[in-house]
């Protein structure tokens, strides 16, 4: 092959790189290892994790159960190993699950469209603040509820920062966002492009949202929604609320936790907004036979074709994950979400009840109805609790939020065994 | 595949009632409820779903079914080979994918305490202070999610450490006119102003074109090297110290990386921050466009801009190494809620591991010998505007036989019936009919041979039956299917189709 090139060994092949810019020694780094060898190293490491089985934290992702044909399916390597379809007449099968994945969002949220090209909530949450800001000409705030989970939060707030976007707070009142606030910032702000509220709330409060579609958009601005997927099976849709952007983390419908990721964000839209959606989106077409077919579409939207006018520099097309969560969706099926969602609900209420008669501990906000995630203020020392769950019964209790609240989820992963074992812990604190 | 059977959307094998899936038994149901704790307060019913969710409803059989025909409809990595320019599609060993699964690390929730996920972050700071070691730099972050994402987070870097030192006015990038798309967006989402600069008809920047641009204006020169011609950047001392005495910083865009393993590292060509694909040069796979992830290296001295959280090792009084998370005020901020995409990160250490540092310095010269192999087998029918010595890539601008009326769209999709994924088309922008192949180091002599012959019979059906060429492809699964009309009037969902 070297003399095809004309060349006489590797080296000549990089004639071109000055000598001073070449490594003058191998990397530093371990010699070559058998799959053995990295199998072990892989089990050592997983040796220093303590093993926690039992999982009651969310913020956000949540340990679901994923069905093992899910797991198949993405394991299909004509899938996993494929790239981007930009080639429809070999890549139907990419281009089909995205236009799957794309109908079950559009419905799950209430929205028209759906893309699919998020690489989590966060991020999707900031690609929803920059297209509001795209689509509403010469206006460059958005307000975000105190109630959004604060990882998101910082990371809205570092895009808005080198974005050239202004962020303001509307206050949270016992729990849930101050309305009062809110309209206040609208009257005293004529520059908001869009306001974004969590559903639920990080304290996984569900908030009544009632009159505030209409405030918003008499203001011209957008309202956009921070949701966890899988509870739009039960609670009140963004499209229910009126809401223009839904976005969030799909994780909780059937994506691994795997240490915080690969997750996927989803962004869906009013088909008004179609032409400011970032990210890829796969259209129905037919081909010259008449042959339903699927394409990515509407490219003219995309970074590489508006370069800098582009508004987002959004490449990705998060495929593998919206796989997941479509099969995910198709296994379980509407029954499936809501009896997860209902399951959830009954563990999350029986803790509650469980810890709170075990005494000096409260629903830090009582009267705010919640789906399967509360914050519990306690008068016991989190840090220890926390420890001492882990390392006697494998069992994370929750995130501690602040000095003296716990933040803890339920689903259908845990049993009420689990629960009356955390409690056994608690007691005994 | 028989379409009729198996085409259909999940929607229309959906059945009233099926299912499948069957929840564990949470011992919840008639179990009695301690009555002296505080009750949830009840869910109103206005805050719920008012409208029905219709979502598929099938069995097990039919979902793996159903998506195991698409499958057969779909081209990887694993079925063919797959000379896409600019994605280094190399092979993604089995190992990794066993890895990226590994139960521990399956079900660790990103909240854990770092006490009780010291394996996990061993991990990351490992394959950190690997790619420091690959990318000759200081530190990494392996936070961002995607390559997009790393070019925004670095660029964020750099707007970050300019504030810092109240040098305020840098708000223009610097970007070569080859440059990949997401150089510009990434800068204007940035809030970056994008400068292109020219390239000479060798195709490397035009220094001369460069020095008048480089002022006090200017934050950074982003570019990458070899270049999206498969280019080596000759000059690169010369432009990092015209920017660097300019004030400004050196971004390299590491999608192009691959073929510099084992041969020189960016940190000592002068840039000062940069990203890896880790679904490009350490073949995490593609996974029909993501996720891939995109950790962003920075050298000494730009470490405390990097983002938060970061992974940090400590060795406690009695010798033991730990690692924390640590968060800094200096730090641009927080691109992800989490460390990035763990199990991508995974399977990269894991590949790693398995070259270890004698094949990774193999891994870039053999990718440059394919890619250089193939241009020399197929310059003869094909057009190479830009005639020397290649990195992991080339780009032809078509036939080199313009009478023909056969484009590059038209070879690219011949070749899908030949049972080859087409090279990537129309870009760079430099040439009207840009085709651009990279074949990467995984393939063996034997493919190579196969997909030469191939090209050539293209070349001479371009010559003696063009209408073959023309018209492909014609034994794909469906074939020309209408993108206008997608576009025009856009159906994406399927309850848009009825």
């Amino acid at each position: 092959m070297l003399a095809r090139c004309g060349m006489k060994e590797l080296r000549d092949l990089y004639s071109d790189v000055p000598d001073e810019l070449k490594l003058k020694a191998p990397y530093n780094l371990p010699a070559e290892m058998s799959e053995t060898e990295v199998r072990g190293f892989f089990n050592n490491l997983a040796k220093d994790n303590k093993n926690i089985s039992v999982c009651f934290a969310g913020g956000g992702f949540y340990d679901h159960y994923v069905p093992a044909a899910a797991t198949s399916v993405i394991g299909r390597s004509e899938f996993l190993t494929a790239y981007t379809p930009y080639q429809p007449e070999i890549s139907q099968g990419t281009l089909q699950y995205i236009f799957e994945y794309q109908t079950m969002m559009a419905r799950l949220t209430g929205m028209d469209i759906s893309n699919a090209s998020m690489y989590d909530g966060a991020t999707a949450t900031a690609e929803a603040m920059m297209m509001a800001v795209a689509s509403v000409r010469k206006r460059r705030r958005i307000l975000v509820s105190a109630t959004l989970n604060p990882a998101v939060r910082r990371v809205v707030d570092t895009y808005a920062r080198y974005h050239q976007v202004e962020v303001n707070t509307i206050r949270e009142l016992d729990g849930a966002t101050d309305k009062e606030h809110l309209a206040g910032l609208l009257d005293t702000h004529s520059d908001v492009a869009g306001v974004i509220l969590p559903l639920p709330n990080y304290y996984g409060i569900i908030e009544d949202y009632s009159g505030i579609a209409d405030m918003v958009h008499a203001r011209k601005a957008l309202l956009i929604m921070n949701c966890i997927a899988a509870d739009l099976a039960t609670l009140r849709t963004p499209g229910e609320w009126g809401a223009d952007i839904a976005c969030g983390d799909a994780q909780s419908l059937g994506i691994p936790l795997s240490f915080g990721g690969p997750y996927l964000g989803f962004l869906c839209a009013t088909k008004a907004l179609m032409r400011k959606m970032p990210g890829r989106i796969v259209g129905a077409t037919t081909d010259d036979k008449g042959r339903r077919s699927f394409v990515l579409t509407l490219q003219a939207r995309e970074q590489h074709i508006r370069r800098d006018k582009a508004t987002s520099n959004i490449c990705s097309n998060q495929g593998l994950m919206t796989l997941y969560v479509s099969a995910y969706m198709s296994l379980l099926g509407t029954a499936g979400l809501r009896e997860v969602a209902y399951r959830g609900h009954q563990t999350a209420c029986y803790m509650l009840q469980s810890l709170t008669a075990a005494g000096g501990c409260r629903l830090k906000y009582p009267d705010r109805p919640f789906l399967n995630e509360f914050l519990l203020e306690t008068e016991c020392d989190i840090d220890t609790f926390i420890r001492r769950c882990i390392d006697e019964a494998g069992i994370l209790p929750g995130i501690k939020v602040g000095d003296n609240c716990l933040l803890m989820a339920a689903t259908e992963m845990q049993t009420r065994q689990n629960v009356d074992r955390l409690v056994e812990i608690y007691r005994s604190l | 595949m028989n379409r009729e059977l198996y085409g259909k959307l999940v929607f229309e094998i959906s059945r009233p009632g099926r299912r499948g899936y069957r929840l564990p038994d949470n011992h919840m149901e008639g179990n009695p409820i301690p009555d002296n704790g505080e009750k949830a307060p009840a869910i109103p019913g206005t805050l719920l779903r008012q409208t029905p969710l219709s979502l598929p409803e099938c069995d097990e059989l039919s979902v793996v079914r159903h998506y195991n025909n698409m499958s057969n409809n779909n081209f990887g990595v694993d079925t063919g080979f797959y000379p896409l320019g600019s994605c280094t599609m190399k092979y993604n060993p089995k190992i990794n994918e066993e890895i990226a699964g590994h139960p521990m690390s399956a079900a660790s929730h990103p909240a854990t305490p770092a006490y009780a996920s010291q394996g996990n972050l061993r991990l990351y700071h490992t394959l950190q202070r690997a790619l420091s070691e690959i990318g000759g730099m200081a530190e990494f972050t392996l936070n961002p999610f995607a390559g997009a994402h790393g070019e925004l987070t670095g660029l964020m870097v750099i707007r970050a450490y300019h504030d810092s030192r109240g040098d305020t006015g840098r708000r223009k990038v610097i970007v070569p006119d080859s440059a990949h798309g997401t150089n510009p967006a990434s800068a204007a989402v940035a809030g970056l102003e994008v400068v292109e600069v020219k390239s000479r008809p060798d195709g490397t920047v035009d220094v001369d074109d460069l020095r008048p641009l480089l002022d006090s204006t200017v934050a950074a020169v982003m570019m990458t090297n070899p270049n999206t011609l498969g280019l080596f950047e000759r000059n690169i001392p010369e432009i990092a110290r015209l920017a660097h005495e300019a004030g400004a910083l050196m971004y390299y865009d590491g999608a192009n990386l691959n073929p510099m393993l084992g041969v020189a590292r960016p940190g000592d060509m002068g840039f000062d921050v940069m990203h890896i694909n880790l679904h490009k040069t350490f073949s995490t796979p593609h996974g029909g466009g993501g996720p891939g992830s995109g950790p962003v290296g920075v050298r000494a001295g730009l470490e405390q801009f990097l983002p938060n959280p970061r992974v940090e090792k400590f060795t406690e009084s009695d010798g033991k190494e730990t690692f924390r998370l640590t968060a800094t005020e200096t730090a641009l901020g927080s691109i992800s809620a989490t460390l990035g995409n763990f199990a991508v990160q995974a399977r990269a250490l894991g590949y790693i591991l398995s070259l270890g540092s004698e094949g990774l310095m193999q891994a870039g010269p053999l990718a440059t010998l394919n890619a250089n192999y193939v241009k020399e087998c197929l310059k003869d029918d094909y057009l190479l505007p830009i005639d020397c010595i290649c990195k992991h890539e080339f780009v032809f601008d078509g036939l080199k036989d313009k009478s023909t009326g056969v484009t590059t769209l038209n070879i690219a999709k011949r070749l899908l019936d030949h049972g080859y994924h087409a090279p990537t088309i129309y870009f760079p922008l430099l040439f009207h009919e840009s085709l651009m192949i990279e074949p990467t180091e995984t393939e063996s002599k034997e493919t190579l041979d196969d997909f030469i012959a191939v090209m050539h019979d293209i070349a001479r059906e371009a010559r003696e039956t063009p209408e073959a060429v023309l018209s492909a492809p014609h034994n794909t699964p469906i074939t020309h299917p209408d993108d206008t009309a997608a576009a025009l009037n856009p159906v994406t969902t399927f309850d848009q189709l009825n």
